[in-house]
């Protein structure tokens, strides 16, 4: 469980979150959605300390995060993993390489044991015959899966996944979609994926966290959002008439 | 301002850059990488310019004096302190900023806006360190090498060319070549070119490692990194040689 109170953080002076306080609850899809410059690559950014918040307080399962001295810091650090907006992979290793680089770093493993850990990250994705591939010989949803691969190669208690579906088609974003919400259930991890999909938040939102301008305007899961009367929400989700006429569907069926 | 502002954040960078590494088996072979990429490479534009430079010097120095009262040994002489003195030393620091400092900067710096530091941070590592240091670690090593390097293939340079075109003979450039050595120009040098390496290595290192935006930031940053590079590799050349030579 990650719980974040009364955050803040600016940049030179322009305020970028305000005052959000959120939980993200254990063996969940968390969302955090909201229009693109809203602050959820800053808000995640900071619940991972990549970013200094200004004020306020991140606890990860009850350890205060924000007041945690480094060395600390970078015990904590090893049970997280986080997939970029862009994949982020090591340019310079290839695919098994990037997924082997955390076990290489961070633990005594024999070469065995760390070729069996990077086959089954690799497999739990669904990447074979590309371990000796480069990152720049293989597409964007690959990309994007072995970096999941490489989160997960430490069997990290939180996964951060910051927009895992940008530029990728609706079909293979659903894939991404099913596996972050598998390996979450399956492993019994935190997740806290940010994104402005609406497919996602129709499938995975377990918990949804919505921020408009850097503040927080709504939480519910994707079953209450389809009941929202919160008007700020619904132009945003239901700016689409496709996602009305799903909505309309949807409150029918129940 | 802005001098104080850059100034400030480069030392936290390298108070950053300089802590213990994580794991000693990968920094060692980080380090042997940086070694074969940064210096291996640079070896053949170093051979280059050093035998062109040499020859040009030598000519240089012979065409000047064409004067029958002063000794012909001076040619090989003036070759030999001018490569050791500036050009293997602090000519060629310069042009290293342009090729290897050009690399570090456009590295880091791409690493820097794909997030690739992001991700390493995220893991727990201290990215300036995992990057940065074995960059530093190697091309301090490697430029003693290129300046030996340089002087040497300066010399043979001089030695093409003098007597090709009939400025001086053979035994007269290698006897001059020999004369009156000093051995502290070399020493000096080397402190000198120990002082350089750092130099190329981290303040490209810190153009890269804070490149805020996308490939068109990465390429302006490589050229901020050379220009700088080279402004403080002449300013070092001054208060070393004031310090060292007086
Ligand atoms: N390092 C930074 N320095 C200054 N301002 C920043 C910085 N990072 C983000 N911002 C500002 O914070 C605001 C929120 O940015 P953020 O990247 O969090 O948006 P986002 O919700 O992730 O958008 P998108 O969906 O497009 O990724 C933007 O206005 C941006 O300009
Ligand atoms: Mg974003």
């Amino acid at each position: 469980m990650i719980e974040i109170k009364n955050v803040y953080k600016s940049f030179e002076n322009k305020d970028v979150l305000k005052d959000i306080s959120a939980i993200f609850l254990e063996g969940q899809t968390n969302l955090i959605i909201g229009r693109s410059g809203s602050g959820k690559t800053v808000l995640l950014k900071s619940i991972v300390g990549l970013h200094e918040i200004d004020r306020g307080q991140i606890l990860y399962d009850g350890r205060d995060f924000t007041h945690m001295p480094p060395k600390a810091r970078k015990k904590l650090r090893q049970e997280m993993g986080m997939v970029f907006q862009g994949g982020a992979l090591f340019d310079s290793m290839t695919v098994e390489e990037n997924v082997r680089f955390p076990l290489d770093m961070f633990t005594e493993m024999s070469s065995a044991e760390k070729q069996k850990q990077v086959d089954f990250c690799l497999e739990r994705v669904n990447i074979v015959d590309a371990n000796k591939l480069y990152p720049s010989e293989i597409s964007g949803g690959m990309k994007k899966r072995v970096a999941i691969a490489r989160a997960i190669a430490l069997n990290p208690k939180y996964l951060f996944c910051d927009e895992p579906n940008s530029g990728l088609d609706p079909e293979t974003s659903l894939v991404i979609d099913a596996l972050i919400h598998q390996i979450t259930v399956d492993l019994k991890i935190t997740t806290i994926v940010n994104t402005h999909d609406m497919n996602s938040v129709m499938e995975i939102g377990d918990n949804i966290v919505f921020i408009s301008d850097g503040a927080l305007c709504w939480t519910g899961n994707r079953h209450e959002i389809l009941h929202t009367d919160n008007q700020t929400l619904k132009e945003f989700v239901f700016a689409n008439k496709q996602y009305q006429k799903i909505r309309d569907e949807k409150i029918d069926e129940e | 301002m802005n001098f104080f502002y850059h100034a400030g954040r480069y030392f936290a960078m390298l108070a950053r850059v300089f802590q213990k590494p994580e794991k000693h088996r990968i920094f060692a072979l980080q380090i042997f990488k940086e070694i074969e990429s940064l210096g291996l490479n640079s070896v053949g534009i170093v051979v280059i310019i050093s035998v062109f430079m040499g020859g040009i010097i030598t000519l240089q120095v012979a065409y000047n004096m064409a004067n029958p009262f002063l000794p012909v040994y001076l040619i090989g002489l003036g070759n030999r302190d001018t490569l050791i003195l500036e050009f293997s030393s602090t000519i060629m620091g310069l042009i290293m900023a342009g090729k290897i400092g050009s690399n570090i900067t456009s590295e880091i710096g791409s690493m820097k806006v794909t997030e690739q530091i992001d991700s390493l941070e995220i893991m727990g590592i201290n990215s300036a360190n995992h990057l940065v240091l074995p960059k530093i670690i190697a091309v301090v090593f490697i430029f003693p090498f290129l300046f030996i390097l340089s002087v040497f293939f300066g010399l043979i340079g001089g030695l093409m060319v003098g007597p090709a075109v009939g400025a001086v003979t053979a035994t007269d450039y290698l006897n001059g070549v020999q004369y009156g050595f000093t051995p502290y120009y070399v020493t000096f040098s080397i402190i000198k070119t120990l002082f350089f390496g750092f130099l190329v290595a981290s303040i490209p290192a810190y153009f890269g490692y804070h490149v805020e935006g996308g490939a068109f930031e990465v390429g302006s940053a490589s050229t901020r990194a050379v220009v700088t590079t080279n402004i403080m590799i002449l300013v070092f050349d001054l208060i070393l040689t004031q310090i060292l030579f007086r």
